[in-house]
Parts: C-alpha cells; structure tokens; sequence
C-alpha cells in the first residue's frame, strides 16, 4: 500500500490546465495545417498536386488543399520544387461544413461553431459517444482513446465514450468504411436514439483516406450519415480532437 | 526423410533478399504441399503461404515462404494447381490453416479435407468463375454468416460479441459456447476491416504503396513500412546507409516502446488495477512522442521510406530524445513493478489463458505470445536486417504461456529496448539518411520479414516483366495469433476474454487488410 503512495508522488498530477490554460506544446515537426505560398509557384506546375496520393491538392482555382482528403505525409512538401508547401503546427482543424476543408490556405478555417439552442442545451455539459471503427488502420482510434487518459482527461468536460448507442448521444465515426462494416454502422446509427450527433474524426471516415475509391470501402461517411463535425487528420492528433469536440460544445473560445 | 531444401527443390533466399523467379523451381501440387509437412516436422515454419493469379484461367499458382530460423534463411517453392481444388495440408501441418482458407478465399481454389473451412474476411474471389465460399448470385458470402462451432446441450449458452464493440476498438465477431463462466469454444470471425490493401498494391510500387504499407495495421506503421521498403530496395538492388539503418531501429524499437507500455496498462485496467492503468496511459503517449520528434508523427508515419528514412537527427534533437528517455524509463519502472509486487494483479495474470509451448509451435506463433510459452522465436534474432545485423536485443522469453507471460514478455522487451535506442541514440554514424531508388528489377521474388511489436511481418513481392508487383502478399503477425487467443481461452473463465484478449492485443486491420 505505502509503495502505491509513494508511486502516485513520483507519478505526479498530470492533468493539463487546457483549455483553461495553453495547449500542450507539440513537436517541432509537427505536421498541423498545411499552406501554400502560392506566390512561390512556377507557372504551369502542378508537381504537388501529381505528387498527392489522395487527390487532395487542387490547382483550378489557386491552389486549394482539401483537407478531408489530406493524409498530412510529405508527398506534396518533398516535390515541390519551390518549398512552396509547409506544415504549420496550427493543430486547429474542425469544423461543421464538408465545404469547410476547401478553403483556401491563405485564409482562416472556419472552425467548428458550437451546437445551439436545444441540442446546446442537451450535449453542451454531457455528450455520451459510441466509436465506431468501420474500415481503418486503428490509430484515429488510438488517439481518440488517449483523451480518456490522465493527462487530457476527457471525461472532465463531460464527454464519455460508452458501450451501447442506447446510452448514447451519438456516434463518433472513424474508417472509410469498409463494405463488411456497412450494415453494423447503419444498425448502430439507427440505435441511437434522437437527437443524435455524428462526429467523422480521420480522413478516412470523411473522404475513405487512403482508400479512396477502393471497391472494398464506401469512401467515408459521407453520403451513409449525416455529419455534423469533421475532425481531418491521418490521424489527427488527440489535440486537435479535442479542440474539435470542446468547439462543438462552445467550450472554446472561437 | 529429413528435410532439406534442396532436396526438395525449394530456392534458397534470406530477409531482404530477392531472386529471380526463375531460380524457384515448380514443383507438383503435391510435391510442394509434401515438402512443406516435411519442412515443419524439421522445424520451419510458414513464413507465407499464398495464391497468385496464373495465365490459365484455370490454374492458380501457389507460394510458399519457408523460415529456417536456426540457419537465418528462407526457402522458398511454389506450384500451380489447375482446377477447383487442391488436398489440404492442415491436417498434417496445421499452421497453414488459416492461409488454405485465405487461398481459397482470395482464388476460388477449395482446400479439400480442411477440418475448418471457412471465409476470412468474406470478399469474392478474383478468379472468375470460382468461388469457394457462396454468396448470394456471386456475390461475396454475408460476413458473419458462417458455420460456427457449437456445442449442443440444455445448459450451453452461446455469447456474441461484434462486431461494433463496447470500446473503442476495431471490429470483429467473438461467438462463445459457454457452461455458466466456463467457456468451451470461442470462435473468432473477422474480415469487418477489410479495405483491400493486396488488390490496391497490384501493378505497383505506386503513389500510395509507401502509405498502404504504414496503414496497413496504422499502430505498426514503422514496423510494415520497414518490411514493405526492404522489398522494394532488394528489388532495386539498393543497400540504405548505415545512418538510415540505425535511424529505422530506432524508429521500430521506440513503436515497440509505446505498444508495450500501452498494453501494460490496459492489462493493468482489465483487472482494475487503477494505478498502473493511469500511469501507463499517460507515458505510452510520452513515448509515441519521442517518435512525433523524430518525424512529426506519433505513429511514425513519413519516417520510413524506400531508400532511407525521411528525417534525420540533429544532436540537440538526440539530447533531447535521450533525456525524455530517461524520464521515461524511470517513471514507466516505476509504474509496472507495481504490477509483480501486487498479489491481487498476479492472481488474475497468473494460469490464466494459458497455451502450451506445443500448440504455439504447431500454430506457427508469432511475437511476444510465441515468446510467452518458452519459443525463443524473433526475427530481429533469426532472420536478423539493418542494424539488428550489428546490434543484438536479447530474445525476451518466459515458459508459462499464460496472461502473465505475455505481460512479462512485453516487460522485458521494454527494458531491453530502452537500452538500444538509448545505445543507437548515443552512437549515430554519420552520412546520408536517404537517396532515391532505380527501377525495381523484372522477374523477381522479394521477400522481407520484420519484428513488428507484436511479432513476425512478411511482406512478399513478385515482379513481373516490367518491374512493377505482379502479386503483393502481406503477412501480419496477426494473421497467425488470431489462433492463438481463440484457444487460450478454452477452459477460461468468460469474464477473464477482455484480459486474454488485451494480453495478445492483436490487430484486427492487421488481420483483414
């Protein structure tokens, strides 16, 4: 018993003060938001968008990253020929809109507004979540499971992740959704009982990721359910979920 | 008749290694299914075991990857089978089960006489006209739909659990025959995370290959993307710099490191066990950031490509990695011998789960759970690539096979591995880290295995006429232990199924590409 004391005063108390204090700092090479200076690109080239393994860099209206389908590699960084194309370490990425991921790099994101009126009032204290893994690698999983470790302590705002849509207030999504998980998503959807949130968290889940168009997935949620937040990320950190689900609930300041 | 290779007419090859597809010669059907048997009775194992599409519509080639583990070599053979069927080899050598029925899955080439067959992850197959599991109107069979095990009786109770689980965690289907808490049988039906990933490597390396390989099982990224890049450099006959090689055992030891703290702790909470549990959560996530410093991600992802690494050290960057380390090694010390020293976690770790030295080998298990029951099996050792050439991890092993062997296994591997990286940390050679490859040469057989955390990867390339992947067969550690937890749990307790399945921990993904 006195060495379970003793190891907790090693351990130390290790909650973090976000939000009510700074972000945890991330890692130099942290890959958040990706930018473009377009005033950099020599004309007519197209090498980041060649380069993309998803299809997610389009040139046809200045250059334009959409960020459901960016798997966040290195692919496009590495073939510019210019450096025209960084990561920023901005771990903000959620929003509301599908719309939302297309915007331009040179202007803010629209972030995630919060829910209102009566589902503000509902979900804004306590959101019950089922996870539902549906055709991915496992990490969006993994570092959704990380919040409800000590230091980000999910459960502190609220928001739990439970063992039965009936005891949920919706689901949070991750994978493209493989064609073998299709009825169970739709039954577990249809389980949950109104009003029901759905959360698509990784690029899988919003746009199939690096599947895309694979004849084994249906390319994301998209078109399955009804979304309302995108968490992109390939996978997004748990930072960057948590920024994106304390939005939903206004828990953030914009 | 003892086995030998040439004899028996297989190639010769080694990790890393490819040949021309030539130099294997084809055998019958049954010489090769013959060889195979003799071969794991001489103590082999099947490394890989799979079909490729063959120029007659009606045929199907079969390969066969072999592991001498004492002579740190592979051999390999192959055949082709003409038909609807082939004479299953699973009642003589049951470790290749569960790659009959992935063959027959995936060509429509039925495994006669094989005492469990079933789908694997419930797609049709690519030869036309051949099926070997029904579907509706040529459709792929329903998933979960299946012949399970049942045990008949006016006191068995059947449990189903999945696919969607209570946690958050992959899916897959467990069916229990149960008497009160006494389980007899659990099966394990899976496929649910089925994305493709073979069909999608065909006529490759393409754009997305490298990204294929580190999202194959998205926790051991680094752990196939280095298997996947071994092939494709010894088919491009290309050797990474010694800087690279140190850098990507680096990179795969620190993605053991974070796995095994994390499973510690999880198997710290399936019994309750709160301190443990709290602290090992939290420095899993110190760990996957030292790997986020190195290459911006936590899952490694970016580090490993073909002809190198993507990201170097600098040595502010190493003192840094070293110092964390260090705190990292005392804190996790701190929290799992916690874990020995309480009575009430040994209790439930203890005779629970077990599996007998026997039936690991004669499954062909793989990883800390082979490990576990005393087979002192890891390829970092036997099949030895990059710097495990130079530098030697001792092989962590314990005799009891049962939850906590498999505990201790992942305890002993994080000691010793804290102890390389901290090693390869203080001693990088200096040079380049990555230069770009030639072309993959044509007509090849390519072969690279890798210790994953949890166990043997097998990546497996054959080249066609043109240098690009005529067949990409992937291997996850597991696509072998699956097995395993399915038999560890008869005769256990149903209550104590989440802590023998956290203590193999096995990927579902991984599983079902």
């Amino acid at each position: 018993m006195i060495d379970l004391i003793r190891a907790r005063l090693q351990q130390g108390y290790r909650t973090m003060a976000y939000p009510d204090g700074p972000p945890p700092a991330l890692p130099e090479r942290f890959r958040g938001r990706p930018t473009i200076d377009a005033s950099k690109c020599p004309d007519g080239c197209a090498r980041c968008a060649e380069a993309c393994p998803t299809r997610a860099i389009d040139l046809s209206d200045g250059p334009r990253i959409d960020l459901g389908r960016c798997i966040f590699c290195t692919d496009c960084v590495n073939a510019c020929p210019e450096a025209a194309l960084a990561y920023s370490g901005d771990h903000r990425l959620a929003v509301r809109e599908r719309a939302d991921l297309l915007a331009a790099p040179d202007r803010e994101l629209e972030l995630a507004a919060a829910l209102q009126g009566r589902l503000r009032q509902l979900f804004g204290r306590s959101l019950k979540l089922r996870q539902v893994s549906a055709g991915g690698c496992n990490a969006c999983e993994l570092d959704v499971n990380v919040l409800n470790t000590v230091g980000w302590d999910l459960s502190r705002f609220g928001i739990q992740f439970v063992a039965s849509p009936r005891h949920a207030d919706g689901l949070l999504i991750t994978g493209a959704i493989s064609q073998n998980m299709r009825l169970a998503l739709r039954k577990t959807y249809d389980a949950v009982p109104e009003p029901k949130l759905v959360i698509a968290v990784g690029a899988c889940a919003i746009s199939g990721g690096p599947y895309l168009d694979h004849p084994e997935v249906a390319n994301g949620v998209e078109g399955e359910l009804p979304i309302d937040l995108y968490i992109p990320g390939c996978p997004p950190h748990p930072l960057t979920i948590l920024d994106g689900l304390l939005r939903l609930l206004g828990r953030l300041a914009p | 008749m003892s086995w030998n290779a040439e004899a028996a007419r297989f190639a010769t090859s080694g990790n890393g290694r490819a040949i021309p597809r030539s130099a294997v010669p084809e055998l019958s059907p049954g010489e090769l299914l013959g060889a195979i048997s003799e071969a794991a009775r001489a103590g082999l194992r099947v490394a890989s075991f799979f079909g490729m599409a063959d120029p007659d519509p009606e045929a199907v080639g079969l390969v066969v990857v072999l592991a001498d583990d004492r002579h740190a070599r592979l051999h390999l053979g192959r055949t082709r089978v003409q038909g609807a069927a082939f004479e299953s080899l699973t009642p003589a050598c049951p470790q290749v089960h569960l790659f009959e029925r992935e063959i027959a899955e995936q060509f429509g080439l039925r495994a006669d006489g094989h005492p469990w067959f079933k789908p694997v992850r419930y797609h049709r197959s690519q030869r036309p006209g051949h099926q070997a599991f029904a579907g509706v109107d040529g459709q792929a069979p329903v998933i979960g739909v299946t012949d399970f095990y049942r045990v008949e009786g006016d006191e068995i109770h059947e449990v189903a659990v999945g696919p969607v689980h209570a946690g958050i965690i992959e899916p897959g289907h467990f069916r229990f025959q149960c008497h009160g808490e006494n389980v007899f049988h659990l099966e394990i039906s899976l496929g649910y995370q089925h994305r493709g990933v073979e069909n999608a490597m065909l006529g490759g390396p393409g754009q997305r290959s490298i990204h294929h390989a580190e999202t194959l099982a998205g926790d051991t990224s680094v752990g196939h993307a280095t298997a996947y890049c071994q092939v494709v450099e010894a088919l491009a006959r290309f050797q990474v710099t010694p800087r690279a090689q140190v850098l990507r055992g680096i990179a795969l030891e620190l993605e053991r490191l974070a796995n095994h703290v994390g499973d510690l702790g999880a198997l710290a909470s399936d019994v309750a066990f709160q301190p443990t549990a709290a602290y090992c959560g939290r420095l899993r996530g110190e760990f996957l950031n030292l790997t986020a410093t190195l290459c911006g991600s936590r899952f490694g992802r970016g580090m490993i490509r073909p002809g190198g690494v993507g990201f170097d050290l600098d040595p502010g960057v190493v003192r840094d990695l070293l110092a964390r380390l260090f705190e990292a090694e005392r804190d996790t010390t701190n929290a799992v011998e916690l874990l020995w020293n309480s009575p009430s976690v040994m209790a439930r770790f203890e005779e629970t789960g077990p599996l007998s030295s026997e039936l690991a080998e004669s499954l062909g298990l793989v990883g800390p759970a082979a490990r576990a029951c005393g087979l002192p099996r890891d390829v970092r050792h036997d099949h030895p690539s990059g710097i495990f050439r130079f530098a030697h991890l001792p092989v962590s092993t314990w005799s009891t096979g049962d939850v906590f062997a498999r505990a201790y296994v992942r305890w002993l591997e994080v000691q010793r591995s804290i102890d390389f990286v901290r090693e390869q940390l203080g001693s990088l050679p200096p040079g380049d880290v990555r230069s770009s490859l030639g072309a993959l040469a044509p007509d090849q057989i390519a072969v690279a295995l890798a210790e994953g955390w949890r166990g043997e990867l097998c990546h497996a390339a054959l080249t066609d006429g043109a240098g690009r992947f005529e067949r990409y067969k992937i291997v996850d550690p597991s696509f072998h232990n699956w097995t395993g937890l399915a038999l560890a749990l008869r005769g256990q307790q149903i209550s104590d199924f989440p802590l023998c399945n956290k203590s193999f921990n096995l990927s579902y993904c991984g599983h079902d590409l």
